[in-house]
């Protein structure tokens, strides 16, 4: 027996040898350890390999994406080691999974980052660490991250969404009822002269904003000056027409940053009131234009084109929650976070979880809306969710129910689809949303009677009459992919 | 779709038919239930850039019940009969403090709405400019 010290010295000597020893005994898994305020937090779901215990694949996890290679090194000895290892310090069986069920064993692993890990004000940088080496390491057969907790010192860090959706209502006038949208359609193949149409009758008959379509950039049947002159001509006349203020997010998404910061210019002195990007220019890129718009008072809509190759599957990638929470701290205004009745994937319970996330400031734990952690925002602006796809008039009460008042409600086919002509769609949506509100407001049950409200207006409105007549019956009912996993207790049980 | 005239759409509810008072008195109900406080803005120039719609007295902060904000609305109607006159509703709430409603309750009978002017300068960039045909007329003059 030596002494403390002694014994230490030892320990170290032991630890540090030349070799491969296993992540938990290299300090990556600690069940005591009681995270710091500052510390940030990672859930992720994970698969392990067939063999390897749920403790140990989570202090690979843990290991993998902040210091640890696969091997032991001497270097660490030179450095502060225990404060940058991350330290998973909870393991729990994913219910409905592992031995007895059809799914193969998962666990969500905690684990703790400590703060001086990460860069301030750089989503590329966090995200090397958190979503980096680690998704191909072959320990786990598959990852997911599922939710973090951003502390907010690291928060404080990050300009937030340009303008925010108090500023944005502020700007467009627009108070007290969701915002109207539509994508321009086709997508593809329309003049620059016949896409403004498309967007000054949809503006003119009440939407408040069209869209340009992710993949609309700069293409040989439109460039993107042409696009962008026609629209603005579209949008200021409409904006005559109706005395409110009307927006068409430009699509500035290009090859460069100096493409789209050209693009961009040409918008704002265009006047026009928002501009979009795609999720596929990247982290750095969306701070960048983040940035812009900020200086250059102009809302930043995000379309996430290409999020469900890695958001989708329960298994691997990352859940999309954890997007929005990237998003918000990149700095975008808007961002797609689903519809719940439209045709793209959306548990409500999930989606109700991604919106929480995007326009909370105290967003409190709520495992059944998939939300791991409580998250302060930190005076962070809100972001205005964006629901696309598949939704029509007849849905409006469902819509108003899930989504509440502050969100862009989109409907491309919806509006453009129409029986009557594109005008008539848009004034069709805006008749249903302005009668829901007002009966919202007074205090109807308004998502049990709300087909007989849109009947009712539908009597003076032979627009949302015949919107209702056409699509009254079209539904997306299939089964979310994405649902949450989780029991009401602490211990999660099989 | 036939045009109808020109209209103009500010607000939560400028596309249904214009609000009854007992309509009106039921949305400020709503506000007041929230804790927002509710005050009567009126303008003859409504261009969509004019945020500082005159104040019909200050907002109500101590209002529980719509009737006294109606009567202001009647007392408004009075004096300002040809003008736009709304309603809006302001939320005190950390994170929030701005208006969450904005609705249009009087308005002129004939709404001879805006002018787009074109400025046709450098590439074939326009820079425009939204001209109420009203405010040709000072103020007070505007909608006979």
């Amino acid at each position: 027996m030596g002494s403390p010290a002694t014994n230490e010295v030892r320990e170290a000597a032991d630890r540090y040898k030349a070799g491969v020893i296993p992540y938990k005994q290299m300090g990556y898994w600690d069940p005591d350890y009681g995270p710091k305020d500052t510390d940030l937090l990672a859930l992720f779901r994970i698969t392990p390999q067939p063999g390897v215990d749920a403790d140990e694949a989570a202090a690979a996890v843990a290991g993998e994406s902040s210091t640890a290679t696969w091997t032991v090194v001497w270097t660490d000895r030179l450095t502060a080691a225990d404060v940058y290892r991350a330290k998973a310090y909870r393991v729990d069986p994913v219910p409905n999974t592992g031995p007895g069920t059809q799914t193969e064993a998962q666990y969500f692993a905690y684990i703790a980052y400590d703060l001086d890990l990460f860069e301030p004000g750089s989503i590329a940088n966090l995200t090397a660490s958190i979503i980096g080496n680690v998704f191909g390491f072959k320990a786990v057969r598959a990852l997911r991250l599922e939710d973090m907790r951003i502390p907010l010192a690291y928060l404080k860090t990050f300009q937030g969404p340009a303008t925010g959706i108090v500023v944005e209502r502020e700007r467009l006038d627009k108070f007290g009822r969701p915002l109207l949208g539509a994508t321009t359609k086709p997508k593809l193949g329309l003049s620059g002269r016949n896409y403004g149409r498309v967007v000054y009758e949809a503006l003119r008959g009440g939407l408040d904003f069209v869209k340009d379509d992710e993949n609309i950039n700069s293409q040989p049947f439109m460039h993107w000056r042409d696009r962008f002159l026609y629209c603005m001509e579209a949008v200021n006349k409409a904006s005559a027409a109706t005395g409110e203020v009307k927006g068409h997010y430009l699509n500035v998404t290009a090859g460069t940053m100096e493409d789209m910061y050209e693009r961009a210019e040409l918008a704002k002195s265009l006047g026009s009131v928002i501009v979009m990007i795609d999720l596929v220019i990247g982290y750095t890129a969306i701070q960048s234009m983040a940035k812009w718009a900020r200086r250059n008072d102009m809302i930043l809509h995000l379309h996430r084109a290409g999020n469900s190759t890695y958001s989708r599957q329960k298994n691997h990638g990352m859940n999309f929650r954890v997007i929005c929470k990237w998003m918000r701290m990149a700095g975008v205004d808007h961002i797609h976070a689903g519809t719940v009745v439209g045709k793209l994937e959306g548990d409500p319970l999930m989606i109700k979880g991604f919106y929480d996330t995007l326009r909370g400031t105290r967003v409190p734990q709520s495992l059944e809306h998939g939300l791991f952690f409580d998250q302060d925002w930190a005076s962070l602006n809100r972001v205005m969710p964006v629901a696309s796809g598949g939704i029509h008039a007849g849905q409006m009460h469902q819509l108003l129910h899930y989504l509440g008042e502050d969100v862009v409600l989109q409907f491309g086919g919806g509006t453009i689809g129409h029986p009557m002509g594109i005008q008539a769609g848009a004034t069709a949506n805006r008749v249903a949303l302005e009668a829901m509100i007002l009966a919202r407001n007074e205090g109807r049950d308004y998502l049990r009677e709300g087909p007989q409200i849109l009947e009712q207006a539908a009597r003076w409105c032979t627009p949302l009459k015949a919107a209702l007549e056409t699509w009254r019956d079209i539904t997306f009912n299939y089964e979310s992919t994405d649902t949450a996993d989780y029991v009401p207790t602490p211990t999660a049980s099989f | 779709m036939t045009d109808q005239g020109m209209r103009i759409t500010q607000g939560q509810f400028s596309f249904l038919p214009d609000l009854t008072d007992e309509q009106i008195a039921a949305q400020v109900r709503y506000a007041l239930g929230n804790g927002w406080a509710v005050n009567l803005e009126y303008t003859d120039d409504p261009h969509p850039r004019n945020t500082y719609w005159e104040m019909f007295g200050m907002p109500l902060f101590e209002l529980r019940d719509p009737a006294a904000l109606m009567a202001e609305l009647e007392q408004c109607r009075k004096s300002f009969p040809r003008h736009y006159i709304r309603v809006t509703a302001f939320d005190s709430t950390r994170g929030w403090e701005t208006p969450r409603m904005s609705f249009i309750v009087n308005r002129p009978q004939h709404e001879p709405g805006f002018r787009l002017v074109r400025q046709e300068v450098d590439g074939r960039q326009i820079r425009y400019t939204i001209h109420p045909y009203a405010t040709d007329k000072p103020e007070g003059e505007r909608y006979p």
